[in-house]
């Protein structure tokens, strides 16, 4: 009765803080007024101008189609908050309920939001990353700088780091004709996300548009000229590469630091929370009032045996704001798991590439419809027997069933043929350089459809 | 879920009796999500087992693929790509969508802009004087028809042929060896046969002649995947010729009887022209023109909710039952044009979504649009208006209209 009280007090002048202002921390802010919290909004973000968003900064901004200020996200309603922009939060203060800002002020609040997301992990040697013509690709300005690098037509682009944003941002070059190196350390492009077969795949469609794709090679040295401008690259095979501009696509590093005192369960790999968008703390004990969603968030997914995932997904970031916004002006009985399916999409090479589920978490892998060769097909993940993920090549009409047969832990391989089925479809090891430690058995399928109604039903134990 | 309890639910949505509201059936329906009927058909009414049907790969659009064979309509003519199944489908899809829309032709369907709407005051200025008239005939017939013409490249004057071939080719659609005469199945057949043939004839000119409208490009454009051959391209304007205005007539002719039904939505829309947007995607939610995809094919065993279809067995989705469906949709049966998350299965869903899905969108808001800009005080003659014999392209065979 009370609590119910306190909740209904909170959602009316209740005060709600916001760490991180891009998607995540927005989209968060239009779902509480949405939900019809009418209390006070903070807003606080390390980054100045409106939220916008990251997708197009490695597609349309390089290509040119879309200016980089030209991001902007679209919003949805009038959040009514107020905005501390340009400033990162550097602390928590659990005991006081404060949020504490670089420039020394504190902001108060009922409950907060972390929504930090990542930074690109820049070029280790810090001289070398310094040189020009080096760049990562994260922010708005990081993609207006390298737009314009691209477009000044520079001899040779090197990229280093094969995953999804290092092959599209070749893709980009290529397009625009520039001469393209990518340097991988693994055997093949986007193998650490979708594992040997689609790496082979991605690795002949980069051959085949021209790129100089270098695999099992490390990047060590950037050399630059006595002007401070970047002119060759040195690899751990003795071999070398002239290039003007090098991006380095190496991954992101979880904005956590500012975190690290604050007693919340915090470390590289984020910050980690209940299915439900609570934050943990230090002794794994659910907190109340903190928040996490999107990039920065590590959430136990029933689907995956309860693991642990972060990720690093657009859709992602805005179902887990969803949630965390729900649950927050809601009572214990009303909150909402989050159960959504991952889902990834990228273009590259005039392939739109999607994925649903989580295809790291699978040991074999099969080509369910189309045609490799055509580079039209969906292949469908299994781990003990069970599909957990798929990934099509523009095919993506299909995958809405396979998220239905993730969800309902379908027999793996999909045993009904389809008219579109390879002849030859037979599963192979999914082979992901390094270890995968995986446990067995489905225990729970997701059922019901809106957010409000989705829950896990458990099918069998562990043995 | 599977039952037989009421095997005559969808005896009675196909009689022409029930047309004027089939509404009240498809909810009875719906009481049995998937529904296995005396001639092991099966019937699938609610939204979620319909989008998620239509999603299904097992699903086939290829009747060759039924256990029973079904009565022919095409004969043994290359099916268009509206009865096939991928790759076929996607290849056929694609190089016809190249000379359509986006990517490789984008301004298409919103370049045509202008030009609907001068047919569309042209139209309206033949009738705007008189008392009385009859918005299929005048309208809503006329107007697809001219701007299909027109994007295929078929002489607007050879309409009264090709219109007695399209007529007996739908009527064939619906056919019920249990009630139907062979004839209206050997007519069908027939018209196919002739409706080819005339689109045969238009396009063995096109070779080699470049133009603009889509026989000839597809006649002499090449992409990625090469070209169509004479037979493909010939089904494929087939498809668009009868696709390409039988809805849109009975979209535009259901939505002004919807309006003349709704005063106050009228009024509205004569204040607020943007609500056109929004209001024919209701219009295609809840009146939609095709209210049913009659044969679709298991092609291994399906499993929706807890029925098993099998392998072979024919499936009937009824798309405007599953729009209709109180488990999808707030308050199903008010027509509410600010509807918002309207995902209705009005152009169905997946890899078959309708192709001519934007240009019917953009026809209809001019028309509407254009209607009741033009139309003083119109009044509905009879309500209901009679109904054209098809349960499933559905739509009034007039719709008079009088002017106070
Ligand atoms: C180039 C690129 C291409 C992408 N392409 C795709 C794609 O095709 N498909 C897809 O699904 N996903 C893609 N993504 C991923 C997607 O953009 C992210 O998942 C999404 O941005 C996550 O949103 P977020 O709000 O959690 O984090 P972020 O967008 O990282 O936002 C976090 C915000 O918090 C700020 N911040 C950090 N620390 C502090 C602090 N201490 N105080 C205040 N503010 C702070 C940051 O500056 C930033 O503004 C791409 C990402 C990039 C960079």
């Amino acid at each position: 009765m009370s609590s119910a009280h306190t909740l209904r007090r909170f959602r009316r002048d209740g005060r709600v803080v916001i760490v991180g202002a891009s998607l995540a921390g927005l989209r968060a802010a239009e779902a509480l007024r949405g939900e019809g919290f009418t209390g006070s909004l903070t807003m606080i973000g390390d980054e100045l101008g409106e939220p916008y968003d990251r997708p197009p900064l490695s597609k349309q901004v390089l290509t040119g189609w879309v200016p980089a200020d030209g991001t902007t996200l679209p919003r949805r309603r009038g959040i009514d908050a107020e905005w501390l922009l340009g400033v990162p939060a550097d602390g928590l203060d659990l005991a006081a309920d404060q949020v504490r800002l670089a420039d020394g002020r504190r902001i108060p609040f009922d409950r907060m939001l972390i929504a930090t997301g990542v930074r690109a992990r820049p070029w280790p040697v810090e001289a070398e990353a310094a040189l020009d013509g080096v760049f990562v690709v994260r922010t708005r300005e990081d993609a207006a700088g390298l737009q314009r690098a691209i477009a000044a037509g520079p001899s040779r682009v090197l990229i280093i780091g094969a995953g999804f944003t290092g092959s599209e941002i070749a893709s980009v070059c290529r397009e625009r004709g520039l001469p393209v190196t990518v340097a991988e350390l693994g055997p093949a492009p986007l193998v650490g996300g979708l594992g040997a077969m689609i790496g082979e795949v991605a690795a002949d469609m980069q051959r085949a548009h021209g790129v100089d794709l270098r695999c099992g090679v490390k990047v060590t040295r950037l050399e630059g000229d006595a002007q401070g401008r970047l002119r060759r690259a040195h690899f751990s095979d003795g071999g070398t590469v002239d290039a003007e501009v090098a991006v380095v696509a190496l991954g992101g590093i979880r904005n956590t630091e500012w975190l690290r005192d604050s007693g919340l369960a915090v470390g590289v790999w984020g910050v980690a929370c209940d299915a439900g968008c609570r934050a943990f703390d230090l002794n794994g004990l659910v907190t109340d009032d903190i928040f996490v969603a999107g990039d920065v968030a590590r959430s136990p997914n029933p689907i995956y045996e309860y693991r642990f995932i972060s990720l690093e997904h657009w859709a992602n970031a805005v179902e887990q704001a969803e949630i965390a916004a729900h649950n927050m002006v809601s009572t214990q009985a009303d909150r909402w798991p989050h159960l959504s399916i991952p889902a990834f999409w990228s273009i590259q090479f005039g392939v739109n590439i999607k994925s649903v589920g989580v295809p790291t978490y699978a040991d074999e892998v099969v080509v369910a419809q189309g045609s490799v060769s055509d580079r039209r097909f969906v292949a469908a993940y299994g781990y003990q027997g069970r599909v957990t993920a798929a990934v099509s090549f523009n095919n993506a009409k299909w995958l809405d069933h396979y998220r239905r047969l993730i969800e309902t832990a379908a027999p793996f391989p999909p045993p009904c043929p389809t008219p579109d089925q390879p002849a030859d479809a037979k599963p192979v090891p999914v082979d992901f350089p390094g270890p995968t430690l995986l446990a067995q058995g489905a225990t729970v399928v997701v059922t019901g459809h809106d957010p409000g109604e989705r829950r896990v039903t458990v099918m069998r134990q562990h043995r | 879920m599977t039952t037989t309890e009421r095997p005559d639910t969808l005896r009675r949505i196909l009689d022409h009796s029930s047309r004027a509201d089939p509404y009240p059936l498809y909810a009875e329906l719906r009481r049995t999500p998937v529904a296995l009927q005396e001639d092991g058909s099966y019937v699938i009414s609610t939204y979620r087992e319909l989008t998620g049907i239509l999603h299904d790969p097992r699903l086939s659009s290829d009747v060759r693929n039924l256990a029973r064979p079904m009565a022919a309509v095409e004969g043994r003519a290359t099916p268009s790509f509206i009865n096939l199944d991928p790759p076929e489908h996607d290849r056929l899809r694609r190089l016809a969508m190249r000379h359509f829309g986006p990517p490789h032709t984008p301004g298409l369907v919103s370049g045509m802009e202008p030009g609907l709407t001068a047919t569309v005051s042209g139209l309206i200025d033949g009738f705007a004087d008189e008392q009385r008239i009859d918005i299929v005939d005048e309208f809503a017939y006329p107007f697809p028809v001219t701007v299909i013409c027109r994007l295929l490249g078929v002489p607007r004057e050879d309409e009264p042929r090709f219109h007695v071939w399209v007529n007996a080719i739908i009527e064939s659609i619906d056919y019920d060896p249990r009630t139907d005469p062979q004839e209206k199945l050997d007519n069908g057949v027939q018209a196919t046969k002739d409706l080819r043939e005339y689109l045969g004839g238009l396009l063995e000119v096109r070779h080699g002649h470049p133009g603009d409208d889509l026989l000839t490009r597809l006649a002499n454009d090449d992409g990625p995947d090469g070209r169509m051959t004479d037979e493909e391209i010939i089904s494929t304007a087939n498809l668009l010729l009868i696709a390409g205005h039988e809805t849109t007539v009975n979209l535009i002719a259901n939505g002004m009887l919807t309006l003349l039904r709704h005063p106050e939505v009228l009024r509205r829309l004569r204040a607020e022209p943007g609500l056109v947007v929004p209001l024919v995607e209701e219009l295609l939610r809840y009146e939609p023109p095709v209210q049913i995809i009659p044969w679709r094919a298991a092609y291994s065993d399906i499993t929706v909710g807890d029925t098993v279809i099998p392998k072979g067995s024919q499936i009937m989705l009824m798309l405007a039952s599953g729009s209709r469906d109180p488990d999808r949709f707030e308050d199903p049966d008010r027509f509410a044009p600010d509807r918002q998350d309207n995902q209705h299965l009005g152009f169905g869903s997946g890899v078959h979504l309708c192709f001519g899905g934007p240009l019917a969108r953009l026809e209809t808001q001019i028309a509407l649009t254009g209607l009741v800009r033009r139309l003083e005080r119109p009044g509905l003659v009879a309500d209901p208006p009679p109904y054209r014999p098809s349960p499933v392209l559905r739509g009034p065979l007039h719709l008079h209209v009088e002017q106070g």
